[in-house]
């Protein structure tokens, strides 16, 4: 096998976001459950190197090596090719390619158009590995515009009332503003410390942002009817004794889920996702055309049993070091 | 519909109950009849249907979605009802949705046979919110943290009506309860209701002050009883119709059919609903296993039968005795008991003393032999009147238990509060661990809850969502009233009423109590 189940390339000795320091790593993207320090050598996409960098420093890895989206990249008789997967700035899918056999892993994806993001790419191959964060049938993602149409009637339905966006600090927080953008709010978007970093890089990098202030250090008064985006561990944390009468939100695809939200004491869930919904996880799996289909990061059963009615050969994976719902980007 | 939808994701999403009320009086004002009144229903849990059930719904998405992956989603989700609406594959053009009163009347009149077409259109007419609130709608369990008597609380907001005078009148009103807006709006007069219908607020008692009442009061203007370990009950016997209610007005008739088949007589009678054979109470446990079911089992029925124990009369036939005074309604209580014999009705005591210091003394005693709350102080001359009244019936509760124990859990509050770590879970040794026994969110002071927050975040072991695991360092002084055996707490104790009495900062945590040490308290009940 080219891959195994570990997400090894025996052939190079290269792995794909291990969770442990490897000599070889290719990383598919900048989210501590894929992204790791202490790896001899690391390669990615130029952005996401960029983000390592700001991360965990700039010797988190022995050496780097920058691979452009779609340039093949030869090591021995196997060829490496990244593919955007439109999940966070520089995110790829990697396509492993040996002997006219072809194998894809997605690393986290999403196929709907963000342009704080490259947009997804299609990879016909023969194994598709494949995650299934929101792999049951209960996740029918909304389009994130009517999304953040919720949000902003919120605003401005609640003009003395902050509202705190829990978003996490990289990819979904520069979402979010883009979104906001989107859709017409050109005041200054409020940041917690931990968000600032990166999106300083997102707007180096050439993501349009719009104005960002610090949210430490303003009034309660100046801050009514404004929006702050901040972790999520921070909304509800002292952090946010700040703010005038916040009002919580999350930006996660796990909001759909009503009781989960009030778990989380959101009292306005936006069901925004940096992942593939249940029904664009099918999709996928049919538009490769793999023939065999290996399911990981998250509900993977669900996937799995589906692949298999399907007549796939599917099974799910069980990679150590990845924590369900615990990581930073299960949203 | 969709006016609908979006109240009952507010309410199931804010914690303010602030909020909430503003929501709701809101609702009620905006909305008109009778789409407000269903509402109304459907929040107080006044509404069901005979056909559309959970199984019925659960049907009709299986025709539709793979089995397994219904299994699947429901396991990941917890939430039937939520499953169904995230779940629904079809989509259509979302048209607006039928008016509340349109599908409350559709759920009513389709035959059960195309019960399962009409609901599945009705879902893929519906928004994703909709959706949600449709499911709610036709299962029945809302669960979304708004009580019947919140619900009502925001009718006395929007009319300035008090809400004694809305509970009083509650349970005899008719669907879609156009009458009751209509008076609520100034419109009309009060409702008139079935008088065998019709809740009548509680006459309510305040704590006594030992040092500041006693020294005032002559023993011999007041009678003493026991303070009884149920719940407080008005029992409304209109002859042939029969309402049991609750403290705050709720019909829990259907949970004891016991107490109402066996009730002769006409009268409203005031008192404690225990559980027990041959009027001896049994513990508040047992009381509480009947309480949770919202219709009584036969094994209940069997094993724990209910009793009341009567303590007033408000109305003997037709005859109002609320303005009488204390004295003569007793008399017309016990001459009531004589002509009308009951099975599961006790007239409960009146306990003789000469003095203050010999109630205190039988007070203690029945704490410590018969595991009595405490005694209740009725001024002789006091007529009946609903509420908290000032001056007329004092409680005096046995003092309370303690117990020093070790902090082991600290979980975020709500509302105001969810930014600290407010509700503490608490245990006592057993061996060389810690067992739980108990939770307690209050009896400390906005300045100590600052101080315990602080301290649970220097002191965490772990996390788990809002939840912290703490060194087992901190101890708290706990009162409670009683404990009780239990087979859900892995201490195997339960207890009646904790708050925390003090924090111990001072003590290690090495000299807090054992699980030995409670067994003296499960003696006493």
């Amino acid at each position: 096998m080219l891959l195994d189940r570990n997400l090894h390339i025996r052939a190079i000795d290269a792995y794909i976001d291990p969770s442990t320091p490897k000599q070889r790593a290719i990383i598919t993207h900048g989210h501590a459950d894929h992204a790791r320090s202490g790896h001899g050598s690391v390669l990615a996409t130029p952005d996401t190197i960029a983000i390592m960098k700001v991360r965990y420093g700039e010797d988190c890895a022995g050496a780097f090596e920058a691979l452009d989206f779609g340039v093949p990249k030869q090591i021995d008789d196997v060829t490496i090719t990244f593919y955007p997967a439109g999940h966070v700035l520089g995110s790829a899918q990697v396509l492993i390619e040996k002997d006219g056999q072809r194998v894809v892993v997605t690393g986290d994806y999403k196929r709907l158009p963000d342009r704080t993001s490259q947009p997804y790419e299609l990879v016909k191959c023969d194994l598709l590995v494949t995650e299934a964060t929101f792999g049951l049938p209960v996740f029918q993602h909304p389009h994130p515009s009517v999304e953040i149409g919720r949000l902003l009637k919120s605003v401005a339905d609640q003009p003395e009332r902050c509202h705190l966006v829990g978003s996490y600090a990289l990819g979904k927080a520069q979402r979010v503003i883009g979104l906001l953008r989107d859709a017409g709010w050109d005041k200054p978007i409020y940041l917690h410390g931990a968000m600032i970093r990166l999106c300083e890089l997102y707007q180096e990098l050439g993501v349009e942002l719009g104005e960002l202030i610090p949210a430490t250090g303003v009034s309660k008064a100046e801050m009514e009817g404004q929006i702050v985006i901040a972790p999520p561990s921070a909304i509800r944390d002292r952090w946010s004794r700040r703010f005038p009468d916040p009002v919580v939100c999350q930006a996660s695809g796990w909001m759909s889920v009503k009781q989960r939200a009030r778990q989380a004491l959101v009292e306005l869930p936006l069901v925004i996702s940096d992942h593939c919904d249940w029904s664009e996880l099918q999709q996928t799996v049919r538009e490769t055309e793999a023939d065999t289909v290996w399911v990981t990061h998250g509900r993977e059963d669900a996937l799995v049993y589906w692949c298999q009615q399907q007549g796939l050969q599917a099974e799910p994976l069980h990679l150590q070091g990845f924590e369900d719902d615990g990581g930073e980007d299960a949203a | 519909m969709k006016r609908f939808a979006q109240l009952l994701e507010l309410l199931a999403l804010t914690t303010s109950r602030t909020r909430k009320l503003a929501a709701l009086t809101q609702y009620f004002r905006e909305t008109p009849d009778p789409d407000r009144g269903y509402a109304l229903a459907v929040l107080t849990g006044a509404l069901s249907f005979r056909n559309v059930k959970p199984a019925l719904l659960k049907q009709t998405v299986l025709a539709e979605v793979d089995e397994t992956l219904f299994a699947m989603s429901y396991d990941y989700v917890g939430d039937l009802g939520e499953t169904i609406a995230l779940i629904w594959p079809h989509h259509g053009q979302a048209d607006d949705l039928p008016s509340l009163t349109e599908l409350i009347g559709l759920f009513n009149t389709t035959s059960k046979s195309d019960l399962p077409k009409l609901i599945g259109g009705l879902l893929t007419q519906a928004e994703i919110n909709e959706r949600w609130a449709l499911v709610k709608l036709a299962t029945g369990g809302l669960r979304i943290g708004v009580s019947a008597r919140l619900a009502k609380t925001a009718l006395a907001e929007m009319s300035g009506i008090e809400l004694q005078a809305i509970e009083e009148v509650w349970h005899g009103l008719k669907l879609p309860y156009t009458d009751l807006f209509a008076w609520l709006e100034g419109r009309a007069g009060r409702p008139d209701i079935d008088q065998s219908a019709r809740f009548h607020p509680l006459m309510l008692s305040n704590p006594i002050d030992e040092a500041k009442d006693f020294p005032n009061f002559a023993p011999t203007d007041y009678v003493a009883e026991w303070k009884w370990d149920g719940i407080r009950v008005q029992l409304v016997m209109g002859g042939g119709t029969v309402s049991l209610f609750s403290r705050t007005g709720d019909d829990i008739a259907p949970a004891f059919p016991d107490i109402v088949e066996n009730a002769t007589g006409r009268a409203v009678l005031d008192g404690e609903l225990l559980v027990g054979r041959d009027f001896d109470p049994g513990s508040f446990n047992d009381l509480q296993q009947r309480l949770n079911k919202k219709v009584a089992s036969a094994k209940h029925l069997k094993e724990s039968p209910a009793f009341i124990r009567v303590y007033d009369i408000l109305f003997d036939g037709d005859d109002d005795l609320r303005t009488l005074p204390w004295l003569e309604r007793r008399a017309r209580l016990e001459a009531w008991f004589a002509a009308n014999p009951q099975s599961r009705l006790d007239l409960s005591g009146v306990l003789p003393f000469s003095d203050w210091g010999d109630l205190g003394r039988q007070r203690r005693e029945g704490a410590d032999m018969h595991g009595h709350e405490g005694v209740m102080i009725k001024l002789k001359s006091a007529p009946y009147v609903p509420g908290r009244p000032k001056g007329y019936w004092y409680k005096w509760k046995r003092d309370p238990n303690l117990v020093d124990a070790v902090l082991m859990y600290a979980q975020r509050g709500h509302g105001k509060r969810s930014s600290f770590y407010s509700d503490y879970t608490f245990g006592v040794w057993k061996g060389n661990e810690i067992v739980p026994i108990g939770k307690a969110y209050f009896g400390f002071t906005d300045e100590e809850l600052k101080l315990l927050d602080k301290w649970i975040r220097g002191h965490t072991l772990g996390t788990f969502g809002p939840v912290r695991e703490v060194k087992k360092e901190l101890v708290f002084e706990v009162a409670f009233d009683s404990a009780q055996e239990s087979t859900r707490h892995k201490s195997g104790v339960a207890l009646r009423f904790p708050r925390i009495n003090r924090i111990r900062w001072d003590k290690p945590a090495a000299e807090a109590a054992t699980l030995a040490d409670m067994a003296v308290f499960i003696a006493a009940t």
